[in-house]
């Protein structure tokens, strides 16, 4: 609670709070928000490429489709995406991080050279290649993306374990007889938690861009999904003409990217007073 | 020296050879059947089978790791299902140009963003800092395809003053290849305007690619110099009379440069990956198309090359971030010990 | 007589905090004498700090202009900019570990403040420094130019320190406690060195410290700063035989081995957003009057030349109970 109170210290980090609900709102009652819902899937080939408007703020697509309405909704796709990879990520890192962090040997050993293979290609390139073998389509980008960025988390609690472990409140708990199993999801996990959520909202917006390259490159959500990644690939073809068309969704990207940054970024600072100092 | 680099070299060897492994599991085992896929829909048991055997599928998969190894080791990445020529040689064809882009990206990034974070630093809290932060933050949220079409549309179809796509005018033709970066050959084969027209080409792609790391570098050189600015040397220097220029573009800076060094190596991942995209778009016939391409034909055998090219480059990335900070910072070889 | 090597009159310094406005120097007049050695003692947080960096113009972002003159060499430098004697005051810093930059070879930092502000050809830095070297007693000089900060010890770098500011031929030395970042037996041979070689240079030394007994080692005279004002100065075997002020007296009692720190008085330094009206040590004072909270007391100079911020100088201290 105090994190979020010296959040709504920080303006530029409260900016990026404001963002993110703001876009969850707008995914949570997109089909009530957006003017034509039915353009999630429906074409209209009589009104296609028309230039932004008072009808269609945002202009219409190659199909005649409302942009505004596709971004709208397009907002609940990149957050489902983002959260179900994230998610995932932790599922498996967490874990894995605990797990090698507590115990020395070569258990932890190779768990940790194993996150170092993981980390030693960039995700983008390891993401592609496991979504190609899996199959394109979204669901093999979310289990790519969820598969390349597990060893973030496994090294952020790896590293928080290690530290926590030589700590003396839990040479305190094991002396009082409390089991392993107890310290570890009782008193170390907690203690975590904050480095571990820093990483998630960073992790959102990190998703989110990676998964519309994905998307823009043809290996992840597929039409006619009104993914913003996919929006921006089908506009290539119709520029200079249709401007409106690349322009919004990838604003799009660029505004619920930048708001999981802001926020990740006041996090941070939040949870590290070391580095709270440091921003003076 | 010498030794440092070595080790570190050393240090970096375990996951590479992980990756191998890795690459391997991902060839052999994802796919289901190999020899399926590579014999296509509706082939016979037999043509199966040949292929298999052919391919030595039907060794014992420890057997099948360790041969895979030794291939790898010494360049052999198989042919491409593609075009029938050995990956190898595709991807020596076109490493150069994704080095060149990533080079060019990550030189603007860091003329531009050490600058911009010194300047933010001495003008903390004033609006060319806040102006600073808020290109540093907003500058990694910035969909690179995106930004690179923006700038197309802008520049190239607009104002119609750098070209669109590719890395040299058809018309003037490329250089004779020497070192397979068109910055350096047009220069060897005393071509200005080849040389030029190469700069134009690089352009906008170099700008899109180099935003995010100029965001980057921006920031940690900022946190950097208010970081050492704190610092009792920083003083002494003052009362020792140090002048102000000198002090904040050498004396401080230089610290500063630590943090920021280790960024740049996290920094390449993002660039090598930004590249993809952004090659794709100015069909740039870099590393990043080839691996699009590989995709789109399913060529996998490319694709793991790939891989592990970018994996390799990226290890020998870090080794010489580590021995750039040793070298700007004598303490950092000896704690290493 | 020749003019003093520096001379403060009425220097008043002020910092904007957090907290408000930090009333850190209060009228502070100090003369240090052509090779004269001048001590400057008091508590952590009583400005002595503040008075270097205002001589050394360095005074943090935060400060107003301050108030009064600082004349070094008869040229008042708050009025001509601190730059003007940049490089004829030598500086030796508190702490030898964080005082040079970690990334530079020690001797490129010299050098470069040298390029600055030496007189002479720059060809003849280099022979200066390893002169400087010898004399500072460093082992093999033409070595250390060549070495890091961090291949130095604590006393080696000090030493270096010391070298660094006799470089560019000061005719004044300021020292901030320049030996308690180090062990007691590295501590005496520096002072004894810094002494030594203020001595036979015939130099100037103005010596900032919390310690009584480094004081008496290493100066003529001293001035006593409490809560940002001078309360009492004179020769230093008369200010620690027969102290004058209360607070003096005080401390001087708690540690008659006169080699402690200031510790232990009842009650606390103020905070300089909060000084006390008047005299700032009444709310601790044990002969404390009517007039003492209203009236600041003016520095007196005695018969004897020894000089005291209270007129009840001569009143006896009540018995100091234990504990």
């Amino acid at each position: 609670m105090t994190a979020l109170r010296l959040l709504a210290r920080d303006p530029v980090a409260f900016l990026g709070l404001l963002i993110v609900l703001f876009a969850v709102i707008v995914a949570a009652f997109a089909p009530w928000i957006a003017p034509y819902p039915d353009d999630a899937f429906e074409s209209h080939i009589m009104q296609r490429l028309r230039a932004p408007s008072a009808e269609f703020p945002f202009g219409t697509d190659n199909l005649g489709r409302d942009i505004l309405s596709r971004v709208i909704l397009g907002t609940r796709n990149a957050l489902a995406v983002a959260v179900t990879v994230v998610l995932a990520a932790m599922a498996i890192g967490v874990p894995i991080g605990l797990a090698a962090g507590w115990r020395e040997g070569w258990l932890s050993e190779s768990l940790m050279r194993v996150t170092d293979v993981f980390l030693a290609v960039p995700q983008l390139i390891l993401a592609l290649a496991l979504g190609q073998l899996l199959a394109p389509g979204i669901t093999a980008a979310m289990v790519a993306l969820a598969l390349t960025y597990w060893p973030f988390f496994a090294r952020t609690v790896f590293a928080e374990t290690r530290r926590l472990r030589s700590s003396l409140f839990v040479d305190a708990l094991a002396g009082i007889g409390a089991s392993p199993a107890r310290i570890l999801f009782l008193h170390v996990l907690p203690n975590a938690a904050p480095a571990v959520l820093v990483r998630a909202t960073i992790g959102m917006g990190f998703t989110i861009l990676t998964a519309a390259i994905l998307g823009f490159l043809g290996v992840g959500a597929a039409p006619p999904s009104p993914d913003w990644g996919l929006a921006v690939a089908e506009a290539r073809q119709h520029l200079p003409e249709a401007w409106w068309f690349p322009t919004f969704p990838g604003l799009a990207i660029l505004l619920l990217v930048l708001g999981f940054n802001l926020l990740g970024d006041g996090l941070r600072d939040a949870a590290d007073p070391r580095l709270r100092r440091s921003r003076r | 020296m010498a030794r440092y680099i070595l080790r570190r070299l050393l240090l970096a060897l375990p996951a590479l050879f992980g990756l191998v492994i890795l690459t391997f599991v991902l060839s052999r085992v994802i796919p289901g059947d190999p020899a399926a896929t590579l014999a296509g829909d509706g082939a016979t048991p037999a043509l199966i089978a040949e292929i298999r055997a052919q391919y030595g599928l039907d060794r014992p998969i420890l057997e099948q790791a360790w041969i895979h190894l030794r291939q790898v080791l010494t360049g052999d990445f198989g042919r491409s299902i593609f075009s029938g020529r050995p990956v190898s040689e595709e991807i020596a064809q076109r490493l150069p140009a994704t080095l060149e882009l990533t080079f060019a990206a990550l030189f603007l990034a860091t003329v531009l963003g050490v600058p911009l974070g010194l300047v933010a630093a001495l003008n903390h809290n004033g609006p060319i800092d806040h102006l600073v932060r808020l290109l540093s933050v907003g500058g990694l949220a910035v969909a690179s395809f995106w930004l690179a079409i923006m700038l197309q549309l802008v520049f190239s179809m607009d104002l119609d003053v750098l070209p669109l796509r590719g890395r040299v005018d058809v018309a003037l033709g490329p250089p004779p290849r020497v070192t397979g970066f068109l910055l350096i050959d047009t220069l060897v084969a005393g071509r200005p305007d080849m040389f030029v027209d190469a700069l134009r080409h690089l352009a906008l792609p170099a700008v899109t690619l180099a935003l995010p790391g100029l965001a980057t570098i921006a920031r940690f050189t900022r946190s950097g110099v208010l970081e050492t600015l704190q610092k009792d040397f920083v003083l002494y220097a003052r009362a020792a009379g140090y002048g102000r220029v000198r002090l904040a573009a050498i004396y401080v800076l230089r610290n500063a440069v630590t943090l920021v060094v280790t960024q740049v190596g996290l920094l390449f991942g993002a660039l090598i990956s930004g590249a993809v995209a952004v090659e794709a778009i100015f069909d740039w016939p870099g590393l990043g198309t080839y691996a699009v391409q590989a995709i789109l034909s399913a060529d996998y055998k490319a694709l793991l090359a790939v891989t592990l090219v970018v994996g390799v480059v990226y290890a020998v990335v870090n080794v010489a971030v580590d021995v750039a900070q040793a070298l700007i910072d004598p303490r950092v070889a000896e704690e290493a010990k | 007589m020749s003019v003093p090597v520096l001379e403060v009159r009425g220097l008043g310094v002020r910092l904007r905090t957090e907290a408000g406005l930090a009333d850190i120097l209060d009228d502070v007049a100090l003369t240090v004498p052509r090779g004269g050695t001048v001590g400057v003692v008091g508590e952590s947080g009583c400005g002595k700090s503040t008075l270097l960096r205002a001589i050394l113009g360095i005074l943090p972002r935060g400060a107003e202009p301050p108030r009064g003159a600082i004349l070094f060499e008869g040229r008042d430098i708050l009025a001509d900019g601190a730059a003007s004697a940049r490089g004829r005051i030598g500086f030796v810093p508190q702490d030898p570990y964080l005082s040079l930059n970690p990334v530079f070879r020690a001797g490129d930092q010299i050098l470069e403040i040298m390029r600055r502000h030496a007189k002479g050809p720059r060809a003849g830095h280099r022979a200066r420094i390893l002169d400087l070297f010898r004399a500072v007693q460093l082992p093999d000089p033409e070595a250390a130019l060549r070495k890091y900060p961090h291949q130095f010890s604590g006393g080696q770098r000090q030493r270096l320190l010391i070298a660094a500011a006799l470089a560019c031929e000061p005719s004044l030395v300021v020292a901030d406690e320049p030996t308690t970042a180090l062990d007691v037996t590295t501590q005496r041979e520096i002072l004894a060195l810094l002494r030594g070689l203020v001595a036979e240079r015939g130099l100037s030394l103005l010596f900032v410290t919390h310690d009584f007994g480094v004081l008496a080692n290493v100066c003529e005279e001293v001035a006593v700063l409490y809560a940002g004002r001078v309360i009492e100065a004179g020769p230093t075997r008369e200010v620690l035989d027969a102290p004058r002020h209360p607070y003096t007296r005080m401390l001087l009692a708690c540690h008659p081995d006169r080699a402690t720190d200031l510790l232990g008085i009842p009650g606390t330094v103020p905070a300089a957003t909060a000084q006390p009206s008047g005299c700032r040590f009444h709310p601790r004072c044990p002969i404390i009057r009517s007039g003492c909270p209203v009236e600041p007391p003016a520095l007196v100079t005695l018969p004897d030349g020894h000089r005291v911020a209270c007129p009840w100088h001569a009143d006896p201290l009540p018995e100091v109970a234990d504990g």
